[in-house]
């Protein structure tokens, strides 16, 4: 029986167990879209392209399951482009599909003809112009495995109209011919890199483990880093992409490390004689300068892929693999009598804790925008899902909400993509609607992907966005003012719309929270409504995200408020 | 540093961009590319001449490997490896120079393939010096044009079994 390229793109959907796509459809996308008509598969309809594959990235980061997203040629496909390069800065599996003008006006410069191939080559992980309707079942196996597996990413297919209209005899089902890969060293080194990486935590004092988003990603690599900590006594930092990796309310928790982590981190990492990278890449944003990272350590570097291996920071001592696979074969290596002592270490850690909390001004009738994101924990008992823009509320939010477990924690990393936290909150919500979302959001953020709203009130996407509203562009604003003479450069947002108006505008609940006392009365309200819901916090307008190290600066030599 | 990295990939259209696109991203110089397909018609050998000190070429064999499509990355050594680059160099002539000419490519092993009244194309296969050498004696004569496509290399299999 023949097939159209769109009905086996459908059914390969569905040996794939794809049940939610994000997407926006176009002309040369009319096949598919012919063929979802009546398929079982929830296409999420967003009200720009950009929504759609933020949301299919919240969907996978939340949910651990490859997110999907689809739109049409030339200007949908490039839109799709600041959110493909956002998931491959943070390894997420994502795999998009563009429509494409038919083969025979390819390369004609054709009505919404771009050549996404070509543009997206260094923003994917791997990505196809299928010219041929007998190639697509097998390139669809492809590009879910290749999202999936080592580390993940996201992978575009580019789909002609003329590939999803042609009829072809049923195909087989693939086998995948990816090229395999040679050893990355021989089992002598490896059991020599492992038996040195005990030997190092046999005798280090001041140990430190430094967890990044590679221990979210790998399934139960969370319980394993636990189990290797507290059999050994290890305290633990998080990247911000690590947050959840290990309960930031365990004794043995530093949170979160690098420009806007907490001193004792900072301290912590500075201070350490050996340092274990897990599942993370020595950021700039973690290091500071790079020669002063941790400069009295020993490094071990746990990761899946080889490149991460000296690409900052040569380690000492390296294993490549999956991040559970490894932090259980070091928690198993272990024997805890015979460890160094770390009673010193600990005690120095617990007194810089005590002496350098995370901690902000109350000022009478001023709403701290570090006081919202409290609440929101206090109210949510850590248990939401959080997403967040970029800038001061992200960072805000990754200092004051503690997370105690793996993908509560979603945010743009890599790329700091301002606009991704609505529509990956929207994402989230879909894949655990039995969880809390709320996207804690900053007013200049927000209004990047303002129009999800539609989307999220038309398919009841329960979402809660918290806006840290101060009226200016939060981050930036902060570094003008430490770093530029206060000159506030086009960062002041004047001109910002009602945002309660806005919300009703488009069906949701809107609230505007002027004073501290109202605070948690509206955190509990939006949690209590079964609709989304904005709740327009009128913040501080000038506070800083703080401690915060200099950029190129050590990150033990951080700059906190004056005293005021 | 200079080094020579043999590269062997699927061989299907897109993949030089993914390859060259990698080393636009992240700043890593290349000298020059050649690109063929092997004994296996599937598969396509590129050799890439890079410049940078050890921790580069770390860097750069670890993220070429990456590539989906790759299938091998070595790094040849100069000692050990036999590298060749053509060139095809067109050289002003008068009757005067003529004859100078002619001698210095048969001096090189370069055939002459071509000639006209106020011209000789040569074409040379050899080491990189050795054509450096030869354009370097053709220059004074004038170079109206040249092509070089590029080295080539293999490992030495002699020196693989000492």
């Amino acid at each position: 029986m023949k097939k159209t390229g769109a009905k086996i793109f459908v059914e390969t959907l569905l040996e794939h167990g794809v049940n939610t796509i994000f997407g926006y459809p176009g002309g040369v996308l009319l096949p598919i879209y012919d063929e979802l008509y009546h398929a079982p598969i929830r296409h999420i309809l967003t009200r720009h392209e950009q929504g759609a594959i933020h949301a299919a990235d919240g969907y996978a980061r939340a949910s651990g399951k490859v997110g999907v997203c689809m739109a049409t040629s030339g200007p949908g496909a490039t839109n799709l482009v600041t959110g493909l390069a956002t998931a491959f800065m943070d390894s997420v599996p994502v795999v998009a599909f563009t429509g494409q003008v038919s083969t025979h006006l390819l390369g004609n410069d054709s009505f919404q003809e771009a050549d996404i191939y070509g543009i997206s080559i260094p923003i994917t992980k791997y990505n196809y112009l299928v010219k041929d309707t007998a190639r697509l079942k097998e390139v669809m196996y492809e590009a879910f495995y290749l999202a999936t597996s080592g580390r993940p990413g996201p992978v575009l297919i580019d789909l002609p109209k003329d590939v999803q209209s042609n009829q072809i005899d049923e195909p087989k089902a693939p086998e995948l011919t990816l090229p395999p890969k040679g050893p990355l060293y021989t089992p002598e080194e490896r059991k020599r890199q492992l038996e040195l990486i005990l030997s190092l935590i046999s005798k280090a004092e001041r140990p430190v483990i430094y967890a990044g988003g590679g221990v979210i990603k790998s399934e139960g690599a969370d319980k394993a880093l636990r189990h290797l900590a507290e059999k050994a006594k290890i305290p633990v930092t998080t990247t911000l992409m690590g947050k959840g990796a290990f309960p930031e309310t365990h004794p043995l928790s530093l949170g979160m490390l690098g420009m806007h982590g907490t001193r004792y981190a900072n301290y912590a990492v500075a201070k350490c004689d050996l340092l274990i990278a897990v599942g993370a890449r020595f950021d700039d944003r973690v290091t500071g300068e790079p020669s002063t990272f941790a400069r009295e350590a020993k490094i071990v570097h746990l990761d899946i892929d080889p490149a991460e291996v000296g690409k900052i920071i040569q380690p000492d001592a390296y294993l490549i693999g999956q991040a559970r696979d490894l932090l259980q074969e070091l928690a198993e290596g272990i024997e805890p009598q015979g460890l160094a002592s770390h009673e010193e270490w600990l005690l120095q850690i617990d007194r810089w804790k005590r002496d350098f909390p995370l901690s902000y001004p109350k000022k009478e009738g001023v709403i701290s925008p570090q006081y919202v994101v409290e609440q929101i924990y206090e109210k949510t008992q850590g248990e939401a899902i959080i997403t967040t823009e970029v800038g001061q509320n992200q960072m805000w939010a990754a200092q004051y909400y503690k997370c105690s477990r793996p993908r509560s924690f979603i945010s743009s990393g890599g790329l700091g993509t301002m606009g991704y936290g609505f529509p990956a909150a929207i994402g989230a919500k879909i894949a655990c609607p039995d969880r809390i979302v709320f996207d804690i959001a900053g007013d200049g953020s927000f209004q990047m992907n303002i129009q999800e709203l539609a989307t999220a009130v038309y398919n009841k996407v329960n979402v809660k966005v918290a806006i840290l509203n101060n009226g200016f562009l939060g981050m930036v604003r902060q570094w003008q003012e430490l770093f530029y003479g206060r000159r506030y450069s086009q960062t002041r947002l004047s001109g910002n719309p009602d945002f309660v108006k806005i919300a009703e505008g488009y069906g949701a609940l809107g609230l505007r929270v002027e004073t501290p006392e109202e605070v948690p009365l509206a955190i509990e309200r939006a949690i209590a409504e079964d609709r989304p819901v904005v709740i327009d916090f009128h913040v501080d307008p000038e506070e800083n995200v703080y401690p915060m190290v200099p950029p190129g600066g050590a990150i033990n030599d951080m700059l906190d408020r004056k005293e005021e | 540093m200079r080094h020579i990295i043999s590269v062997l990939v699927r061989n299907h259209p897109g993949v030089l961009s993914h390859v060259v696109g990698l080393f636009t991203r992240r700043s890593y110089n290349i000298e020059s590319l050649a690109a063929g397909v092997t004994e296996n018609p599937e598969i396509t050998r590129i050799t890439i001449v890079v410049t940078g000190d050890d921790r580069v070429l770390d860097q750069v064999m670890k993220q070429v490997n990456k590539l989906v499509d790759v299938l091998s990355v070595s790094d040849l050594k100069y000692d050990q490896a036999i590298t060749r680059e053509l060139a095809i160099i067109t050289v002003k002539t008068t009757l005067q120079t003529r004859g100078a000419v002619i001698e210095i490519a048969n001096v090189f092993g370069a055939k002459v393939v071509d000639m006209s009244e106020d011209t000789i194309t040569l074409e040379l296969s050899g080491t990189e010096r050795v054509l450096q050498n030869l354009v370097r004696l053709l220059k004074p004569f004038g170079i109206s044009e040249m092509a070089r496509t590029g080295m080539i290399a293999l490992a030495m299999k002699s020196s693989e079994e000492q």
